[in-house]
């Protein structure tokens, strides 16, 4: 465990620095690494984490500062001269070719030229022996992000490299897969290899990691060991301030309640050759409560949320009912004006028109069922009602802006996210469907949002939220369905929803299975 | 059976510089740059190509001149779009439009002047052959230059380290970047490379297929070169495949219209675009297959942060 006691340093950083136009994301960062180390990089989004280990592998070039690996100072101009070094990495948003085999993605990044058969046989005998399998024929546009992330970091491995960098590598695993990546990390850190490990996730940190680095708004706020933290304590660090826990009552009466969003047998062909068909899907949520759809990313989910928003209108009208009455066949707006509101999962082109101030987004998305307030006689936009509307949402949410009607790329994501939420949270609707509802979010707004979605449920609307983030489901769910290959499992109630049972689910248990499979393992 | 192979003769020489052109351009595509200026490239090799055959009487420098003209033309586009960031499909346009003013201007002297021609290849006991002689080896040079070109492009996009480097940058570009790979140093290479095949494929027109100088003797073929890789999924074979069904329905109406068939002559003119349009969509009905092989970054500027 104390492999680094006697480790002498392997990379040393001192005051780097990196500005984006007046953004300083990296402010005079040091960070000391050393061998046969587990080292954590902690901070919210947007804290600079994936800039500096962008600096690090030569993806970025600093504006000042030095970097010394094995106390020479180097200057990593490419990743080209990072491999030679010795940096591996693991993106967070897969470098992968979809339109290529793993074994043709694994050789791009070696360049000993070697024949692509004997790397597809190297890469499958090294794969194997760390309980990560993998078929180095196979497209990676078939893959599962989980796989595809097995890819990742075989071809990592492959380079033989001293220091591993992992940008935030479970946020796409299911509970099970993450163990597996731990174990391996675990039998890098007793070769001798040291591993710098980004994460906002602060069970893993507290359970992998020897030390840890806590970013704040691009400076370095604390050093820490994460064994020794408790979870609230290392939140404080990277927050700066105490989170406010989201406060879920029970609900009442729910089995009696007006079931207010059907689903019913519904069933959609995969739109492209990547994507995933939906096979015969059942779901009710009723007045009163929060269901939570897990997942790992890529199993349908997307497409789920496009056939009941209405993006995709289904050719069966009774598929989704809304209300009590069919809405299978109509678009968006006519979904909307039935009662129901949507958010989806890409704020920027999908929740909101980036170069668009709010005020016109605001009316973009609500011209339709809020005519009469925001379009006036033949037709003519209320600027004066738009504008008094958008200042409402951004006071009840609390979001910070530079001007009084910014266009919405100039927000934070986290900021327009809850500007987005609290857009249709406006219109008290009794039917909301969220993607994602706090993806890149920083704590204290994700909690935000979190609440606002319980207290919306609890007023007497249905609430249905697809989400990646188990912790999240489990803070703010009244009953857990899985999403598995297009598929969607029995809503769990919270009470016998575990993180085990959910996660055998999202592995593709099937769901009288997961007791069975949890007894033999 | 002469009329047979002098059929097969011509539809040779007619489909040759689409093939050319196109496989050029496959490569660009591959790489994922969108270079809609290959009709202008391609007139300005006809242009080069003549003038230097022409002025030295070497139909073979004039080839060397159609290829280097063609090069010379496309690193225009690529610095525009690869070390500028300009819109690729607006760039390739003017490219077009440039290609097609510029020739008429260089070209002025050159109408109504006898041309030099590269001599079909003539190997003494084979070429005599009958049927088969002239077919395999009496043909001009660049004929075979263009079905080795193919070869060589299938060859190196699908066999080579370098071909599969080209292949993901044109899936990726951001993830290319990321592996070091030198996006913007492979897509000149490749752009070059698709301006000298489209220069060549020019020259084809103006030293064999009509050994004098006419403006606008490209007559469209570049456009059409830019559908057959489209209609093929950037595959070579099914390049080749379409610019022959191009080429062989394109002689036969020819023929037609000399019969005096009663059908419209502009019915017959279109029918090569038809067919081969039907045919390259019959044989990519494979959706998997076609979206394996769109290069997924096909158009998109690249700007690395630094």
């Amino acid at each position: 465990m104390s492999a680094n006691q006697d480790g002498a340093t392997l990379l040393e950083v001192r005051g780097l620095t990196k500005t984006f136009g007046t953004l300083t994301a990296c402010d005079h960062v040091d960070l000391n690494v050393a061998k046969g180390e587990i080292h954590a990089l902690l901070g919210e989004n947007g804290a600079g984490k994936s800039t500096l280990v962008k600096m690090l592998f030569g993806t970025l070039e600093p504006n000042s500062g030095e970097i010394f690996w094995n106390g020479q100072a180097v200057t990593i101009t490419n990743p080209g001269f990072a491999k030679k070094l010795g940096i591996g990495m693991v993106f967070q948003h897969f470098s992968l070719f979809e339109a290529l085999t793993a074994a043709e993605n694994i050789a791009l990044s070696l360049d000993d030229g070697s024949p692509i058969s004997t790397i597809a046989a190297k890469a499958r005998a090294l794969s194997y022996s760390y309980g990560l399998p993998l078929d180095p024929q196979s497209l990676v546009g078939d893959l599962s992000v989980g796989e595809r992330q097995r890819i990742e970091i075989i071809r990592c491995l492959l380079q033989t490299p001293q220091l591993i960098i992992l940008d935030e590598p479970t946020s796409v695993l299911t509970p099970q897969e993450a163990d597996k990546l731990f174990e391996t990390l675990e039998r890098l850190r007793s070769e001798g290899k040291s591993i710098l490990y980004i994460s906002h996730r602060l069970e893993e940190v507290k359970r992998i990691c020897d030390r840890a680095t806590v970013l704040r708004h691009g400076k370095v706020v604390g050093h820490c060991n994460p064994r020794k933290e408790t979870a609230a304590s290392l939140a404080r660090m990277m927050v700066g301030n105490d989170v406010q826990a989201v406060v879920r009552a029970p609900a009442q009466g729910i089995e009696t309640a007006q079931p207010l969003l059907e689903i019913r047998a519904l069933s959609r062909k995969p739109a492209t050759p990547f994507s995933i068909p939906l096979r015969n899907i059942n779901l009710t949520v009723r007045a009163g409560e929060v269901i939570g759809i897990a997942g790992v990313a890529g199993n349908g989910q997307g497409e789920f949320f496009e056939s009941v928003s209405g993006e995709a209108p289904q050719q069966d009208a009774a598929s989704v009912r809304i209300r009590g009455k069919d809405a299978g066949g109509l678009s968006i707006t006519g979904r909307r004006l039935m009662g129901a509101a949507f958010v989806p999962e890409e704020r920027l082109g999908h929740g909101a028109a980036p170069r668009m101030k709010l005020s016109e987004n605001l009316l973009l998305s609500r011209h339709a069922t809020d005519g009469k307030v925001f379009v006036g006689a033949g037709g003519m936009v209320k600027s004066d009602a738009i504008y008094a509307a958008a200042q409402r949402i951004i006071k009840a949410m609390d979001v910070r802006k530079s001007a009084p009607d910014p266009e919405a790329a100039a927000l934070s994501g986290g900021n327009l996210q809850k500007f987005i939420v609290g857009r249709e949270l406006d219109r008290r609707p009794s039917v909301m469907v969220v993607n994602q509802p706090t993806w890149g979010v920083d704590a204290g707004a994700a909690a935000h949002i979190r609440q606002t979605l319980i207290e919306l449920a609890r007023s007497g609307s249905a609430v249905l939220v697809i989400s990646q983030d188990l912790d999240e489901l489990f803070e703010i769910s009244d009953a857990i369905a899985v999403m598995h290959n297009g598929e969607l499992s029995k809503p769990l109630p919270i009470a016998e929803a575990t993180f085990e049972k959910v996660g055998l689910l999202m592995g593709g248990a099937e769901p009288g299975h997961a007791e069975h499979a949890l007894e033999t393992s | 059976m002469d009329i047979t192979v002098n059929i097969l003769l011509t539809i040779a020489t007619a489909a040759t510089p689409l093939l050319i052109a196109a496989i050029g351009e496959l490569v660009v595509e591959r790489s994922g740059v969108l270079n809609l200026g290959v009709e202008g490239m391609m007139i300005m090799g006809a242009v080069g190509g003549f003038g230097a055959g022409y002025l030295t009487g070497s139909p073979w420098i004039g080839l060397l001149a159609a290829i280097a003209l063609g090069a010379v033309f496309s690193l225009l586009f690529a610095v525009m779009t690869l070390s500028l960031a300009t819109n690729q499909v607006a760039t390739g346009l003017s490219l077009t439009l440039l290609g097609l003013g510029l020739s008429g201007m260089m070209g002025t002297s050159f109408v109504g002047q006898p041309g030099a021609r590269l001599p079909n290849l003539d190997i003494p006991g084979l070429t005599a052959i009958p049927v088969i002689g002239r077919l395999l080896f009496g043909q001009d040079p660049i004929f075979y230059i263009s079905i080795a070109l193919t070869a060589a492009v299938m060859w190196f996009l699908f066999k080579t380290r370098t071909g599969l480097t080209l292949r993901s940058i044109g899936d990726s570009h951001t993830s290319a970047h990321a592996l070091g790979i030198q996006v913007i140093r492979y897509r000149y290479l490749s752009v070059i490379f698709g301006g000298a095949c489209a220069g060549l494929a020019g020259g084809h027109l103006s030293l064999v297929y009509t050994p004098q100088w006419v403006e606008n003797m490209t007559a469209g073929r570049g456009w059409i070169a830019l559908a057959l890789v489209v209609f093929a999924s950037w595959r070579p074979w099914r390049v080749l495949a379409g610019a022959y069904i191009f080429g062989a329905v394109w002689i036969g109406q020819l023929h037609a219209q000399a019969f005096g068939i009663p059908v419209p002559s502009q019915l017959l003119s279109s029918l090569p675009y038809l067919a081969t349009i039907v045919v390259l969509v019959l044989i990519s009905r494979n959706k998997r297959l076609t979206m394996m092989n769109t290069p997924a970054s096909l158009g998109q500027p690249f700007v690395p942060d630094r």
